[in-house]
């Protein structure tokens, strides 16, 4: 019998604590990025969880799409901190502050 | 919790699983050298298709290796070296005054209530589906059936929209990319 569901819902929600901290305290926009992926597979983590729990093939297409996403959202992201480093050659999230009202 | 009713090669992989995950993770905040993080996130990402694995979903866990180790984690170290980001951001520097301590606690309290919640409802989680008349989701080949058949069936819009979002995302980084460069070229002319 496997291990109960719980084991790794309970390993999901550290992930996305860890994840979570590093989005709010790091600086960096490159690290930030990594810290939004340690999220978005905590997510998976719980969705295929609860796909072997319920026994619903869903979960597991719901992982597929939001790999998907994540491919397009690093594609951007990281397109636009190239771009942003290039004029101001730092990718210090705290230094891009001109839309402050 | 731990019975004797669970296999042992089962709380091993979820152990050498979780092991990875969470070493990984604290990897990518804890190292300062971006290319490190980088590494560090390549750990967490085999353990969670570690965990894929043992939880039966045999095509994510090849799926993520690919998508993720093999594309996403090289685009990051792409633009690391491309940038040449080798000076990491002062991690000592605290610009908010207690920003670290405040985001512990929303995080301590995060995963206490999420771990209270599913302690109140007794660790039971939701009802098995009646679309798979209670059959366990398939391994192997067969997971590969499944998972075809529900996204070419039942999520095929989403399926198609997927290939919208995927060009959006090519033309976006091409435009982002492109623009820069003929803004230099009219610099220099």
């Amino acid at each position: 019998m496997n291990v109960p569901a719980a084991w790794y819902l309970v390993l999901a929600a550290v992930l996305f604590g860890i994840g979570s901290f590093g989005l709010l305290t790091r600086r960096s926009a490159l690290i930030i990025f990594m810290c939004l992926e340690l999220l978005l597979n905590a997510v998976n983590l719980t969705f295929v969880t609860f796909a072997r729990t319920l026994r619903d093939i869903g979960g597991q297409a719901a992982v597929f799409f939001v790999m998907v996403v994540a491919a397009a959202e690093v594609t951007v992201g990281l397109g636009i901190v190239v771009t942003v480093f290039r004029r101001r050659s730092s990718t210090s999230v705290d230094e891009l502050s001109e839309m402050k009202g | 919790m731990i019975g004797a009713a669970y296999a042992i090669p089962d709380i091993l992989a979820f152990v050498v699983s979780a092991l990875m995950i969470v070493v990984g993770a604290i990897g990518v905040l804890a190292v300062r050298n971006p290319v490190h993080a980088a590494l560090s996130l390549i750990l967490t990402l085999f353990g969670v298709a570690t965990a894929f694995v043992a939880q039966s979903a045999d095509f994510l866990a090849v799926v993520q290796i690919i998508v993720y180790a093999g594309a996403i984690v090289v685009l990051f170290l792409f633009v690391i070296m491309f940038l040449g980001v080798d000076r990491s951001d002062p991690v000592r520097v605290e610009p908010l005054v207690g920003q670290r301590a405040l985001a512990a606690i929303g995080v301590v309290v995060t995963i206490g209530g999420l771990v209270a919640l599913l302690a109140s409802s007794h660790w039971v989680t939701g009802a098995i589906a009646v679309s798979t008349s209670g059959h366990p989701t398939a391994v192997g080949a067969g997971n590969v059936r499944a998972v075809g058949t529900a996204v070419f069936t039942t999520y095929l819009f989403a399926f198609e929209a997927t290939a919208a979002l995927l060009i959006i995302a090519v033309v976006g980084a091409v435009q982002l990319a492109r623009r820069e460069r003929r803004m230099d070229r009219e610099g220099e002319a």
